[in-house]
Order: structure tokens, then C-alpha cells, then sequence
């Protein structure tokens, strides 16, 4: 296993802005610059800018690109239109979760994946071995990904692109020149705003990101962290891959069952899923509330409202800065599952008091 | 650049503490409230418990991550910061003053003394300071 830790092309800029930089999936990536909270703001107040460079790409292509991905995801991708992304999953055959991605069909017979960084390598194997037929293409190096999101992300695409992204929709997504560079601009993100995920060249990352910070000063933009992008997206109940979804996680109990589709045919995972919705899952993904400000932590046992014995586990957990509580994601028996229920959870030998809460926890802007 | 009050004294778990009379007033320093980022949570202890030098007596949470607070001197707690349960993040705004965490009557006066001089901190801090 390389141990190496891979580096984006935007990371002189991160360690030039005095950006905190950790391992995150194998990548060196900033964590914080001025500080989570802030950064957590300044996307829900305005407009913060991110690189997610480190997710991968690949592109698949040809006559048979369509039956690979109906056989290798789970939602239909034969209700995509050319200019639309579609969230979906890659299960195994048990309907545990190979990893989330986006799905975009960029022609006809062509469509980019997006999946996340930590799996790169894992997913590669997967559709390579399962989606034969179709002409496979690992761009991952190739591609810089920069999010642009808050309310203020549409004018500041805007005054920067030479294409209306006004008439972009939610899940839609156009090409065209931002800041002089070839971008696919995706009405696309991981915070609950309104936003784009501009996808361009490796080379041309340094150049975009530079740009997009430059025009959006008057407006407050900043640079924002993997902390903050946590936080963001955990206000939205949005799952994250090995934290709220892994390999052991089937796609019903975490609620992802929207983009199960499986009256398309067949594909891979299909008959285990479907036993699960037939019977209805044994666990559910909840939201919950800490009564105090403890901080639930990924790992930690969710027990009966009064009672000891484990019931559950956080999944992941976080002070939420826009909703100004403590708040967790967990897997709770789907007898507790209700809004309402009292549950426990134990941080450091200590029972704390918390509570199932309706999800998301902060109001979903994106534009739908 | 370094914010290492000289008449305080220092720990290498990065708290401060400071001789009041015959108490002594713990907090965290600087530098450790810059390291943990956003603070989210305090956990003290309460009023007439008993802390003991070197070992935790409470933990402070920030956004990533979870530390334990280090008693620099043993004795009993005879004051803990009513303010910081409703407002953490007075820990990173103001760690030497507003955020200060406990005040100890301590049971031992010379291990005061031990503990690091401004000076000796910064030059621990420099080295890489251990991480809090």
C-alpha cells in the first residue's frame, strides 16, 4: 500500500493561505483556514469556495456505457437527459455500499462518474471488473474540482462565466469558459446552498480557484476546509462515505432508498436490497439532538433512553454552527427510530441525554 | 508572535495557571485554544471536587476534536467558570482572561513552582510543543 500522501493542485495555494493541512483519505488536504465555524458561515451567509480536487472521475463511454452503469448503479440511468447528474451508489452483491457518486451523461453514449477520493482506487477495480463492455476512463489526475457554494455562489459564477448560469437547474449542468478556463459547471454541491461544482483541467485549477477568491472579495468569499464541508453537510443529513455508508450499511436503513430504482432491471446488489425493503430494515440512519453540548462522536454507543445496554452507534457527530446545537447521525433499532425518542449516548463512560430529531437539521436552500 | 503571558506559569499539556493569593486560576493557553480550533464544549468539574497535578480534571471539545484538561497543581476546586457551559468559544476569544477554566486551592504549594516559566514554555512551543 502507498503510504504517500497525494496532493491536489491547488496545495501550494492551501499552505500559501496558511491553511492547516491533515490526511484526509490518503490526501493532504486543508482542513481550516480561518477557522471552521467562520468558514461554515460565510457558505450559509454568502460564498465560500472549496477544493475537492481529490474526488475521482471516470469516464465511460460507447454503445454499451449505458447497460454497464444500469447493471453497476442503482438508480436509472436511463432516465438521464444529456446535462444531468444523478446521486446514486455502486452496491456489492449483499447490498452493502461500494461507495456514493454523481453520475452525469455528458452525450449521447458518454458519462462521467464522480466518486469519492478515498475509493478512487477501490471503484476503479469495481466497475473495471463489473461494467465490462464499455470504454473506461480513470481522469481523476487529470481533473481539479472546485465547489463554489452559498447564496451569493450564483452571481459570482455568473460575472465570471460567459454561459447564463442562472438557466442551469439543480442537477443540471452546462460547459463553458469561467474565468477564462474550459469548465463543466454542475448546479451540484455538499452544503444545503445553492452552488456549483466547476470541474477543469488539473492545470487550470490554480488559475480558477485564484480567480473565483479574487472576484468574490466584496462579497465575503473565502476559501473553506474539509471541517467546514463536514459540518455543512452533516446539517443536511447527507451521508458521507465511510463514515454514515460503508461496505456493512445497506442502502434502506441509511435512507437512501429514493435512488434505489429497481423496477429498471437488474443491476448488482438488487435482490439483497430488495429483500430488505420487503421485510423493511432492521435499523434506520437517524437524526439526533444532544441535550447539552457534548459532541457525538463517529464510534460512539447510542443506549435505550434509561437503559445501558447498546442499541446503536454514532455515525457521525459535530457542534452544527447554523443550527447551534450538538447534533449526530446514528443507527438506531427501527423501533426507535421515531421522531421524538429518547435515547442515550455514551461519550467518555458518561450517558448524555439525546434525542431522534427530524432531519435536516438546518433548511435545505439549494435550488430546486 | 507567540502569546505567553510572563507572569503565568505553564504546562506541557498547555495549560496556564496563576497564583491568586493562595489560590491558583487554570486555564488553556494561546496556543493550545489555536490548535483545537473552535471550541464547542467544556467539561469542568465540580465545585469541591478534588484535582490531582498532571491528571485530567475536565475536556474541552472543539469542532474535530476532543482534549483533556490537565490540573497543573493538586487541590480541591473552589471555582469553576460559570459562563463557559453556555459559551465555549469565550475559550478562543479570550484564554487568559474571560475563558479561564477552573480555580484550585492547591494542597501543595512547591508544585507551583515546578511547573514551566513563560520562558521555558515558549521554548517547548517552539520545539513543536507535543501537540495538547
Amino acid at each position: 500500500m502507498n503510504t504517500a500522501l497525494k496532493r491536489t493542485p491547488l496545495y501550494d495555494a492551501h499552505v500559501k493561505a496558511g491553511a492547516r493541512m491533515v490526511p484526509f483519505g490518503g490526501w493532504e488536504m486543508p482542513v481550516q483556514y480561518s477557522g471552521i465555524v467562520e468558514e461554515h458561515r460565510a457558505v450559509r451567509a454568502g460564498v465560500g469556495c472549496f477544493d475537492v480536487s481529490h474526488m475521482g472521475e471516470f469516464e465511460v463511454e460507447g454503445a454499451q456505457a449505458l447497460a454497464a452503469l444500469q447493471r453497476l448503479t442503482t438508480n436509472d440511468v436511463g432516465a438521464l437527459e444529456i446535462g444531468q447528474v444523478q446521486y446514486s451508489l455502486l452496491c456489492y452483491p449483499d447490498g452493502g455500499v461500494v461507495d456514493d457518486l454523481t453520475v452525469y451523461r455528458l452525450a449521447t453514449d458518454r458519462y462521467m462518474l464522480t466518486v469519492n477520493a478515498s475509493n478512487i482506487d477501490k471503484d476503479w477495480r469495481w466497475v473495471s471488473e463489473h461494467g465490462a463492455g464499455a470504454r473506461w476512463r480513470n481522469v481523476s489526475d487529470a481533473t481539479g474540482l472546485v465547489a463554489v457554494q452559498g447564496p451569493k455562489a450564483e452571481a459570482l459564477v455568473g460575472r465570471l462565466s460567459d454561459v447564463d448560469v442562472t438557466r442551469i437547474a439543480y442537477y443540471r449542468f452546462a460547459t463553458g469558459r469561467v474565468a477564462g478556463v474550459q469548465t463543466l459547471i454542475s448546479r451540484t454541491g455538499y452544503t444545503g446552498e445553492d452552488g456549483f461544482e466547476l470541474y477543469v483541467a488539473a492545470a487550470d485549477t490554480p488559475g480558477l480557484w485564484s480567480a473565483l477568491l479574487e472576484a468574490g472579495r466584496g462579497e465575503g468569499a473565502m476559501p473553506v476546509g474539509l471541517g467546514a464541508r463536514d459540518t455543512l453537510r452533516l446539517e443536511m443529513r447527507y451521508a458521507l462515505y465511510g463514515n454514515d455508508i460503508d461496505e456493512t450499511t445497506n442502502p434502506l436503513e441509511a435512507g437512501l432508498g429514493w435512488i434505489v430504482k429497481a423496477a429498471k432491471g437488474d443491476f448488482v446488489g438488487r435482490d439483497a436490497i430488495e429483500k430488505v425493503r420487503a421485510s423493511g430494515p432492521a435499523r434506520k440512519l437517524v437524526g439526533v439532538e444532544m441535550a447539552d453540548r457534548s459532541v457525538a462522536r463517529h464510534g460512539y454507543r447510542v443506549v435505550a433512553a434509561g437503559a445501558a445496554s447498546p442499541i446503536g452507534i454514532i455515525t457521525s457527530g459535530s457542534y452544527g454552527p447554523s443550527v447551534e446545537r450538538s447534533i449526530a447521525l446514528a443507527y438506531v433499532p427501527s423501533a426507535q427510530a421515531a421522531i421524538g425518542t429518547d435515547l442515550g449516548v455514551e461519550i467518555r463512560g458518561q450517558v448524555k441525554p439525546a434525542r431522534v430529531v427530524k432531519t435536516p437539521f438546518h433548511p435545505s436552500r439549494v435550488k430546486k | 508572535m507567540a502569546n505567553i503571558p510572563s507572569d503565568l506559569k505553564y504546562t506541557r499539556e498547555h495549560e496556564w495557571a496563576k497564583r491568586e493569593g493562595d489560590r491558583v486560576r487554570v486555564g488553556i493557553t494561546h496556543f493550545a485554544q489555536e490548535q483545537l480550533g473552535d471550541v464547542v464544549f467544556v467539561e469542568l468539574p465540580k465545585v469541591g471536587a478534588k484535582v490531582t497535578a498532571h491528571q485530567a480534571f475536565g475536556v474541552v471539545e472543539s469542532v474535530k476534536a476532543v482534549s483533556d484538561l490537565f490540573a497543573p497543581v493538586s487541590g480541591e476546586v473552589i471555582e469553576t467558570n460559570a459562563e463557559l457551559p453556555q459559551k465555549p468559544e469565550t475559550v478562543n476569544k479570550d484564554p487568559y482572561g474571560k475563558g479561564w477554566m477552573i480555580i484550585v486551592k492547591p494542597s501543595n504549594a512547591g508544585e507551583l513552582e515546578q511547573l514551566l516559566t513563560a520562558q521555558q514554555y515558549e521554548e517547548f512551543v517552539a520545539q513543536g510543543g507535543g501537540g495538547h
